[in-house]
């Protein structure tokens, strides 16, 4: 008795001496007992004192013991409450009817206070066991919904950071399925100043949450970049460093990215860890694929990082089909792949390239049937096209650079008050950072502009002698001597102009700058004086190398140069 | 602008970082960074990992720590130069002075 604690039983018998022998034999095992003479009462009782278990004459007037235990069921609903019939009948049928009505087991007459006993243990133990399970189950089903609410707040957090973009133009389908509620798989486009669209379509490792975590800084990086004009391989390398950073070891994105220029009908593309991408040349029927030659995103440092793209010439109407390995991965009822050979397949046999995306998506889901998917699934045609057909900003940033060349100048002069406080560099890279084009160039430009402007102001404005910097000593004496003077000045200036066009490929950038000093005899300057071992006199070589030349004007104190660079798209 | 070294447990070695812009507004810095040593180390290494820019007062400077440390005997080593910046650098001809990494 000690391992059973006190339980509640309901004892059911119009027979008053069955019913007080069952009575106290139960009292003496330390059970509380509630009565009942009939089977109405019985299901009253057992409403009022919701008994563990009942013990349930079979045979009773005003409801037979079946139809109480029917009610008794009925009404505890999930919850176990053994019933055992007490009963004098032995044949077989009776039995049978008793466990029918939802009896759990039987014990005859006259009772055996041993077995009643392990009964009753016996029942207590599944009874708690059921609850315990039940228990449980209502929780795993709260967690369940607490789980699958959060996540849709959260895929439509994410939803709207992801699927933003410039995904509807005309000239663009897509299919993502996926396995959970987040994708696994990421698809992001938007339009570039220049009206060429960026695609970037991503298969992260594993599904749903831990997958989709990721997407969310690719998108907001890939979105925050884009409409800014920075290149394609700068905003790889961003999304690459960031996944880096971020993403436990294991989880990576395998990704595509285009750059699709309608205007030139030229395709950039960039494979990592992606399957081939198609593109199919409308004008012959045929296909050439873009196979992945890079580690997919956030594997690598940025330092380790290759972004060498793929380019194409691409005719109207020609498509570019890329999708996750979802496509090839997928398996029938047998477990077979659906594989790049069917892929090919439904190319060489769809005749309407209208047809080719839904040739592919039919023919995976034929193949698939009725079997397991197991992979997020993507596919993603683009279609080259007139800008004006794509979408209104394409038309309108075609009709924008299409014909026209931006050209700015800008003049900045330096005044005597403000050389020793002021650095007019920095300044001067950051305008030079808002021309989108520029900005892969942002050392070489410093190097060139502070270059010239050392020179302007120390030779031209403070009239120092590069010659002392022939020894260690005299490097620093030299800039005591800056130091000194750029205190002390009261006269002079530097000029500094800087004009900037573009053209069709990249742009010229001139830089001017005019100091107030004496200037030099500049015929007589050597040209190539980087190969010498002094500490100095080597900036004007490296300009000149970085621009090809270096003009001076005047009698000397005018400098120019010209830095034309071409755009990587 | 800030210029920071460490030295290996045994002496043998230092290391300069240089953070931002390097030119001549961290000349001062960087000669202390190797002058003001208890003992003279074998190897340098200028890590220039943190380096945006550099001009040619800076290759003036790179230069003096090459006298310094013993011209052609020196062994100094250049490490982890974003690209632009290691163009510079082959532009001037400094892989044969420096074993640039």
């Amino acid at each position: 008795m000690n391992n059973v604690r006190r339980l509640k039983i309901l004892v059911a018998d119009d027979t008053d001496t069955d019913r007080l022998i069952l009575e106290s034999i139960v009292r003496k095992e330390g059970h509380n007992v509630v009565s009942a003479c009939n089977g109405l009462e019985a299901v009253q009782v057992y409403i009022a004192e919701k008994p563990d278990i009942v013990l349930l004459d079979a045979l009773m007037p005003e409801l037979d013991g079946f139809g109480a235990a029917r009610k008794i069921k009925e009404l505890a609903g999930d919850e176990l409450v053994p019933i055992i019939f007490l009963t004098s009948l032995s044949d077989t049928e009776s039995l049978v009817q008793c466990l029918d009505a939802g009896g759990d087991d039987f014990l005859s007459k006259p009772y055996n206070r041993i077995i009643l006993q392990a009964k009753i243990k016996s029942f207590n133990r599944m009874r708690e066991l059921h609850s315990t399970m039940l228990a449980q189950h209502n929780q795993i089903m709260q967690y369940n919904n607490r789980l699958l609410q959060e996540q849709t707040v959260a895929k439509h957090v994410f939803d709207n950071v992801a699927h933003s973009g410039c995904l509807n133009a005309s000239n663009v389908r897509y299919f993502l399925s996926s396995l959970a509620v987040f994708n696994g798989d990421v698809l992001v486009a938007a339009m570039r100043p220049n009206g060429s669209m960026m695609v970037l379509l991503g298969d992260f490792t594993g599904h749903g949450l831990p997958a989709a975590i990721g997407a969310m800084p690719l998108a907001s990086t890939f979105y925050g970049m884009v409409p800014k004009g920075f290149s394609m391989t700068d905003i790889l390398r961003e999304i690459n460093g960031k996944l880096k950073n971020i993403l436990p070891v294991g989880i990576f994105c395998c990704a595509t990215m285009m750059d699709i220029n309608f205007r030139k009908k030229r395709l950039k593309i960039w494979n990592g860890g992606l399957p081939d991408c198609f593109v199919y040349h409308h004008k012959e029927g045929n296909v050439t694929s873009v196979k992945s030659t890079h580690l997919p995103l956030g594997v690598l440092s940025n330092r380790a990082f290759k972004d060498n793209c793929e380019y194409f010439e691409l005719q109207k109407e020609d498509r570019i089909f890329v999708w996750s390995d979802g496509i090839h991965e997928a398996r029938n009822a047998q477990g077979e792949m659906f594989g790049e050979g069917r892929l090919k397949e439904v190319f060489s046999s769809t005749s309407a390239p209208d047809h080719l995306f839904d040739g592919i998506i039919e023919a995976v889901q034929q193949f698939v049937g009725g079997g397991e998917k197991d992979d997020d699934l993507s596919l993603l045609e683009i279609r080259m096209d007139e800008p004006s057909r794509v979408n209104s900003f394409a038309k309108e940033a075609s009709d924008r650079f299409g014909n026209s060349e931006i050209e700015w100048t800008m003049g900045f002069e330096v005044k005597p008050t403000s050389f020793k406080v002021f650095d007019p560099l920095p300044m001067l890279l950051n305008v030079l950072m808002e021309v989108p084009s520029l900005r892969a160039f942002s050392s070489t430009l410093y190097t060139i502009l502070a270059e010239l402007y050392t020179n302007a102001l120390e030779h031209g404005v403070l009239k120092l002698d590069s010659n002392l910097k022939q020894t260690s000593d005299g490097f620093s004496d030299y800039y005591e001597l800056r130091e000194q003077r750029i205190n002390q000045v009261t006269e002079g200036f530097v000029r500094i102009n800087i004009a900037h066009k573009t053209n069709e490929n990249g742009g010229l950038l001139k830089v001017r700058i005019e100091d107030s000093g004496d200037g030099f005899d500049y015929q007589a300057r050597t040209t190539d004086n980087l190969s010498t071992f002094g500490y100095s006199g080597r900036g004007i070589a490296l300009v000149e190398k970085l621009c090809g030349a270096v003009t001076y004007l005047g009698c000397g104190n005018i400098v120019e140069v010209a830095f034309s660079w071409v755009n990587d798209d | 602008m800030a210029i920071t070294s460490t030295v290996s447990p045994d002496g043998n070695q230092v290391t300069i970082y240089i953070q931002g812009r390097f030119d001549f507004s961290s000349h001062q810095e960087f000669r202390g960074a190797y002058e003001k040593l208890a003992q003279a180390p074998a190897h340098y290494r200028v890590d220039l990992q943190g380096t945006s820019y550099l001009d040619s007062s800076a290759l003036g400077m790179l230069l003096l720590l090459r006298d310094y440390a013993g011209g052609e005997q020196s062994n100094i080593q250049i490490v982890n130069c974003a690209p632009d910046v290691k163009k510079i650098l082959l532009i001037s001809n400094f892989e044969q002075l420096f074993d640039i990494q």
